[in-house]
C-alpha cells in the first residue's frame, strides 16, 4: 500500500511536468508573434541586424505610416465587409444544406453529399481563371457580389461536411417535440438545429473568416479596381518588386491578424462550452 | 435575427450597385496596370502632370508582387478585358503568343514616324528585347511591339570595406576567374563569405550560367545549343557547370544559398555580410534603404576564358505594351510617348534609383548607378537571342546547377540529365 | 402530399447546389477538359492531345513523385508528431482548470498567422546565415553544440524543418478540436474509472482513446487534406523548392503554369492530386467505418 505522501508528491510532480509542458508550447506560440511585433517598432535597417525582442528605439511611427501610406482604411473595410458577407452567407446556406442532408430524406441525398465532400478533396489549383472567366460571363467580374459568391462556393464543402456531422448527433427528440408544436422545417432549422450546433457553428465561423480574411489571389484577379480590394492587398504594398519595407509590413501584419484573433477569442466560448453536455462530437 | 438577415442582403446589393455604377462614368481615360510598387507614388505624381497638361485621365492600377500581376494578366487576357497599358513579365515565348492573339499592338510605325524620332531616344539594347526581328522563329510580324521605361543590368557587386579588411585593393576587383578563386582564400581567411545571390529563384542562376556561357563558347555555339545543334554534354557547357563545382569547393558561396530569395540574398549583402553579391541595378535603392554607408562598387563577373568577351543580361527592364484592342489606343500611345520622355524618364530614374532607357535622361544619375550604366556595352537577353529554349530544359539545367552547388550531382552527371530532356522535347516537337 | 415535402426538403439544399455547381463544378469541368490539351495559357488555339498529359505525369515526371513524396512526408509529420503534441496538450488542457481559456487563446495565434509572417518569423529564428540562429545558440548554451547544424540550409534537413514548422503552425486547429471532444466525455466515467482502482494509464487507454477515436479521425482527415495542399510556408522559409528537395504538389503546379507555360499540363497535375487526395480520404474513411462501428 503507498502512503499519500507518495500520491501527493506524484500528483505535484505530475502538475508541474504538466504545466511546464504547456508553458514551454506558449513560449514556442508566442515567440514569433512577439518577433512581428517587435519588428514593427524597429527600422528598415536596424530590422535584421538587431536581434533583441525588445527594440532599441520604439518608432511608434511605423503603425501610422503603415496606415496612412496605403489607403489602408478602405481596405480594412471592405474586408471587414466580405468577411461578415461570406461567413453570413455559408452559415446560412451550408447550415441549411447540412440539416438536411442529415436529418431530411430526398432522392439523391447521399449522392449530392458525396459530390461534396469529394469536391473538399478535390483543390483545383489553377482555377482562378476559371473563375474569372466564369464571372465574366455573369457580368459579376470587378463586382463585390462575384467575389463573395466565390468565397461562399470555397468554404461550402468544409462548413456542410462539419455541420452534418454535429447535426447527426442531434437528439431526435428535440424535433419530434418542436414539430408536435406545430413548427415547420424550416422553423426546426431555426428554432432547433441552429442553436443546437453553436459550437459547429462557431468553428465554421472562425475558419471562414479566416480564410476570406487571408484571402488575396482571387481578390486580385477578380478586382480591377482599387477601391474593392481586400486587405491583403495593403500588405502587398510593403513587399515591393525590389524593396520590402520590412517595419511598415510587419506593424500591417500585426494590425492584420488583430481583427482574428479577436473574432476567435470570442467564438472559442462557444466552442467548448456548448460541446460538454452532448454527446460526443464527429 | 431575421432583420438582420435582411438587413445583410440590402446592405449586399446596395454596394455591388454603387460599385457598378462607379464604372459607368466614361471619361476619357487611360488605364494602365502595372506591378511596381516601388514606383506607384510616382506614376501618381506623373498621372497627374499628365491630366494637368492634356486633360487626360491616367488610371495607374497596381498589382502586386509580380507573380499575381502575370495570373492578372493571363486572367484578363482570356476574358479579353486587358487595360489600355500593361506589361507582360514572361518570356519571348509567352510575349509572342500574347501578340498572336492579338493583345499587343505593333508600334513600329509610331516608333519609325517622323525619322525614327520617338525609336532614337532609346538605348538600342532596350528596344531590342520587345522586338521581334523578321523570319524570327516566334511567328510574329516582324516589328516592336513594347515601349522600355527603365533598363537594367544584372551584374557582380564587392563591398569595399570587407575588401579592404581581407587585405584585397578596393579599387581593382577581380577580372579573372583565377584573380576571383584567389580573392575568396584571402576573404575566408580574414573569416568574411563571398557570393550571395539569389539563387532559390532559378532564373538567377540560368542568369549566372549563361553569362559564363557566353565567355567560354562564344554567342553563336550558346544559340546553336539552343537550336539542337549542339548537345548540352558538350565540353565546353561541363565547363560551365564546373565553375559552380569550382565554387562550392572552394566555399565561395555563402551557405544556403539556394535558399535565398533575391531579397534575402540583397539583406544579407546590404548588411555587409559578404564580400560578392551578384545582383541587378535595382539594388541600388533597396541597399540604399538598408544601409546607406553601404561603401560597393560594380564589375563584371570575372571572366573565366579570354576566348570571348563577358557579358552580362542587360537591356529593358520594364516595358509596357499597348492593348491592340483598347478603344483608347491613340491617346494611350501618346502617353507612352510622354512616359518616355527626356524629363519623365529623369524623374523616374531620381526617384526610384532606375536607369533610363531614354538615353538622354543619363544626366544626373548617382555614380554607382553609372557604373551599372557603363556596363551597357556588354549586355545581351534572351529576348533579343530569336530563339528560347524550352522551359523545361532550362529548368532542369538550373535544378542540376542547385544540385551542383550542394555537392548532390556532378557537373557531368547533370550534363547528361539535361541533354536527355533536350533530346526529348526536340523529339516531341517534330510532327 | 408527398411530393410537396420532397419540394420543401430540395429548398432546403437549393442555394448551396446552386452555388456549388456554378461556382465550383463548372470551373472544375472546365479544368479537366484543359487537363487533355496542350496549351499555353495564352493563344486562342489549343491541341487536344487526349490522356498524354496525365501519361507524362505518371512516366516521365519524376520532379512531380518527388514533390508528392515530400507532401507526404510533411504529412506524415503532421499526422504523428502534431497531432500527437496537440492531443497532449488537450488532454493537459482539460484537466487543467486553471488557466485553460489563457492557454487556448495563445494555441489558436499560430493557425491565425498568416503563412508570410510565420515563413519570415521561422526562417529569422532558425537561419544561421540571415536570421538570428537561435536554434543553435539554444543548443550550444545548453551544452549540446555537436547538434548544432544549418537547418534550413542543409538539403538533407532543410525538409524536415520546413515540416516542423508547419506543425507548430498546424497543430491549434487538432487542439482545439481534441479538446471539444475531450470536453464531451462525462466526468461520471473518470470518477467511476478511479473509484475501481484503475490507473490513469488504464484510463486513458481503455476510456479516452476508444471515446476519442471519431475525432481522431476526423482531425486525421483534415490534417491530410490540408498539410497536403501546403505551399507558402515554404516559400517563406527555404524560397522555393531548393533543388527539389522541399518541392510540394501546389508549387510543382505553379512553377508548371508560370515557368513553362503549359497550362493544360498544370491542370493535369491538379487533376491528378485531387484524385490521389480523394483516394487517400476514401480509404481513410473505410478503414475508420470499422473502427467507429466497434
Amino acid at each position: 500500500m503507498k502512503s499519500s505522501i507518495y500520491y501527493q508528491t506524484k500528483k505535484v510532480a505530475i502538475n508541474f511536468l504538466v504545466h511546464l509542458f504547456l508553458l514551454s508550447m506558449v513560449l514556442l506560440c508566442l515567440y514569433p508573434l512577439l518577433w512581428m511585433v517587435a519588428s514593427s517598432f524597429k527600422t528598415q535597417a536596424t530590422i535584421f541586424s538587431d536581434i533583441s525582442l525588445i527594440p532599441r528605439q520604439f518608432h511608434f511611427e511605423n503603425y501610422y505610416l503603415a496606415v496612412s501610406k496605403s489607403d489602408f482604411g478602405r481596405y480594412f473595410l471592405n474586408s471587414v465587409f466580405y468577411t461578415i458577407s461570406v461567413v453570413f452567407g455559408i452559415v446560412v446556406i451550408s447550415s441549411m444544406a447540412a440539416y438536411a442532408f442529415s436529418r431530411l430524406k430526398f432522392p439523391g441525398r447521399n449522392i449530392i453529399f458525396t459530390v461534396f465532400i469529394a469536391a473538399m478533396m478535390i483543390p483545383i489549383p489553377g482555377s482562378f481563371v476559371a473563375l474569372f472567366i466564369l464571372l465574366n460571363k455573369l457580368h459579376l467580374r470587378n463586382t463585390p457580389l462575384g467575389y463573395i459568391l466565390c468565397m461562399i462556393s470555397v468554404g461550402l464543402s468544409m462548413s456542410i461536411f462539419l455541420l452534418k456531422t454535429f447535426f447527426d448527433k442531434m437528439p431526435r427528440e428535440l424535433e419530434d417535440a418542436a414539430r408536435i408544436d406545430g413548427c415547420s422545417k424550416l422553423g426546426i432549422w431555426r428554432h432547433v438545429a441552429l442553436p443546437f450546433a453553436k459550437p459547429a457553428l462557431a468553428v465554421v465561423i472562425v475558419f471562414n473568416a479566416l480564410n476570406v480574411w487571408n484571402e488575396y489571389v482571387l481578390a486580385l484577379i477578380i478586382f480591377d479596381s482599387k477601391n474593392l480590394m481586400p486587405l491583403q492587398r495593403a500588405l502587398m504594398m510593403f513587399r515591393g518588386e525590389f524593396l520590402t519595407n520590412y517595419p511598415l509590413l510587419m506593424a500591417g501584419l500585426t494590425i492584420t491578424a488583430l481583427p482574428i484573433i479577436i473574432v476567435y477569442l470570442f467564438m472559442q466560448k462557444y466552442i467548448v462550452k456548448g460541446v460538454a453536455s452532448q454527446t460526443v462530437f464527429g | 435575427m431575421k432583420r438582420l438577415f435582411l438587413l445583410g442582403l440590402i446592405f449586399c446589393f446596395l454596394f455591388c450597385f454603387g460599385c457598378c455604377k462607379a464604372a459607368q462614368d466614361k471619361k476619357k481615360v487611360i488605364t494602365v496596370w502595372h506591378w511596381m510598387t516601388d514606383r506607384d507614388e510616382s506614376f501618381q505624381e506623373l498621372a497627374k502632370q499628365y491630366e494637368q497638361k492634356t486633360g487626360i485621365k491616367v488610371n495607374f492600377e497596381l498589382y502586386a508582387p509580380s507573380e499575381q500581376y502575370s495570373q492578372k494578366v493571363r486572367a484578363a487576357a482570356q476574358g479579353k478585358n486587358l487595360p489600355d497599358i500593361f506589361g507582360i513579365l514572361s518570356e519571348k515565348k509567352d510575349f509572342a503568343s500574347f501578340i498572336k492573339s492579338g493583345h499587343v499592338a505593333n508600334l513600329t510605325p509610331y516608333l519609325e514616324s517622323d525619322n525614327g524620332r520617338w525609336k532614337k531616344e532609346f538605348f538600342t539594347k532596350a528596344l531590342e528585347v520587345n522586338e521581334f526581328k523578321p523570319d524570327n522563329t516566334y511567328g510574329v510580324e516582324a516589328g516592336f511591339y513594347g515601349i522600355p521605361i527603365d533598363v537594367m543590368t544584372i551584374e557582380m557587386l564587392y563591398n569595399k570595406k570587407l575588401f579592404k579588411k581581407a587585405g584585397l585593393n578596393p579599387d581593382v576587383p577581380p577580372a579573372t576567374w583565377e584573380e576571383f578563386l584567389a580573392a575568396i582564400e584571402k576573404l575566408r581567411a580574414a573569416n568574411i563569405p563571398g557570393l550571395v545571390s539569389g539563387w532559390s529563384e532559378i532564373w538567377m542562376i540560368d542568369c549566372f550560367a549563361s553569362n559564363y556561357a557566353f565567355n567560354i563558347m562564344g554567342e553563336k555555339k550558346v544559340l546553336d545549343t539552343i537550336k539542337g545543334l549542339i548537345p548540352y554534354t558538350d565540353p565546353d557547357w561541363i565547363k560551365v557547370f564546373d565553375l559552380f563545382a569550382q565554387m562550392r569547393d572552394n566555399k565561395a558561396l555563402v551557405t544556403g544559398v539556394i535558399t535565398m530569395i533575391n531579397k534575402t540574398a540583397e539583406q544579407l549583402f546590404a548588411n555587409e555580410k559578404c564580400a560578392f553579391a551578384f545582383n541587378g541595378s535595382w539594388c541600388v535603392n533597396v541597399y540604399k534603404g538598408m544601409n546607406p554607408d553601404l561603401e560597393y562598387g560594380v564589375m563584371l563577373p570575372p571572366a573565366a576564358s579570354d576566348s570571348f568577351p563577358m557579358v552580362v543580361w542587360g537591356g529593358a527592364g520594364s516595358s509596357l505594351l499597348i492593348n491592340d484592342r483598347s478603344a483608347n489606343k491613340e491617346i494611350a500611345i501618346e502617353f507612352l510617348k510622354w512616359l518616355s520622355d527626356k524629363d519623365q524618364q529623369v524623374f523616374l530614374a531620381n526617384k526610384t534609383n532606375n536607369l533610363p532607357a531614354n538615353k538622354d535622361a543619363l544626366t544626373g544619375i548617382p555614380p554607382i548607378l553609372a557604373q551599372f550604366a557603363d556596363d551597357m556595352d556588354y549586355t545581351t537577353h534572351p529576348n533579343i537571342w530569336g530563339i528560347s529554349e524550352f522551359p523545361i530544359v532550362t529548368e532542369t539545367l538550373d535544378k542540376g546547377i542547385q544540385s551542383i552547388i550542394i555537392g548532390e550531382k556532378t557537373p557531368q552527371q547533370v550534363a547528361i540529365e539535361v541533354q536527355k530532356i533536350k533530346e526529348r522535347e526536340l523529339a516531341r516537337k517534330k510532327p | 402530399m408527398r411530393i410537396k415535402s420532397t419540394l420543401e426538403n430540395y429548398f432546403f439544399i437549393l442555394p448551396a447546389v446552386i452555388i456549388f455547381a456554378i461556382f465550383y463544378i463548372i470551373p472544375f469541368l472546365w479544368v479537366f477538359q484543359l487537363s487533355m490539351f496542350d496549351w499555353d495559357g495564352i493563344l486562342p488555339t489549343k491541341t487536344f492531345i487526349w490522356f498524354q498529359n496525365f501519361k507524362e505525369i505518371v512516366i516521365q515526371d519524376p520532379s512531380w513523385w518527388q514533390a508528392m513524396r515530400n507532401a507526404g512526408y510533411i504529412t506524415l509529420i503532421a499526422l504523428t508528431f502534431q497531432n500527437a503534441v496537440a492531443f497532449l496538450l488537450a488532454l493537459a488542457c482539460d484537466r487543467e482548470i486553471k488557466m485553460k481559456n489563457f492557454y487556448r487563446a495563445i494555441f489558436f495565434i499560430p493557425p491565425v498567422l498568416s503563412e508570410i509572417v510565420v515563413g519570415m518569423a521561422w526562417r529569422f529564428i532558425i537561419s544561421d546565415v540571415d536570421g538570428a540562429n537561435i536554434i543553435n545558440r539554444m543548443l550550444v548554451s545548453v551544452g549540446l553544440p555537436q547538434l548544432v547544424h544549418n537547418w534550413l540550409s542543409d538539403p538533407k534537413t532543410a525538409l524536415t524543418t520546413v515540416a516542423l514548422v508547419h506543425s507548430w503552425k498546424g497543430f491549434g486547429w487538432g487542439f482545439l478540436i481534441f479538446l471539444a471532444g475531450l470536453q464531451t466525455i462525462p466526468k461520471e466515467l473518470y470518477e467511476a474509472a478511479r473509484v475501481d482502482g484503475a490507473s490513469a494509464w488504464d484510463y486513458f487507454k481503455k476510456i479516452i482513446i476508444p471515446l476519442m477515436v471519431p475525432v481522431i479521425v476526423v482531425v486525421a482527415i483534415l490534417t491530410i487534406l490540408g498539410t497536403m495542399q501546403a505551399f507558402a510556408l515554404i516559400l517563406g522559409l527555404v524560397g522555393g523548392e531548393f533543388a527539389g528537395h522541399t518541392s510540394v504538389p501546389v508549387l510543382r503546379i505553379l512553377a508548371v503554369m508560370r515557368d513553362s507555360s503549359r497550362f493544360g499540363y498544370a491542370c493535369a497535375q491538379g487533376i491528378s492530386f485531387g484524385a490521389i487526395l480523394v483516394a487517400i480520404s476514401f480509404i481513410q474513411y473505410r478503414l475508420s467505418k470499422r473502427y467507429r462501428e466497434a
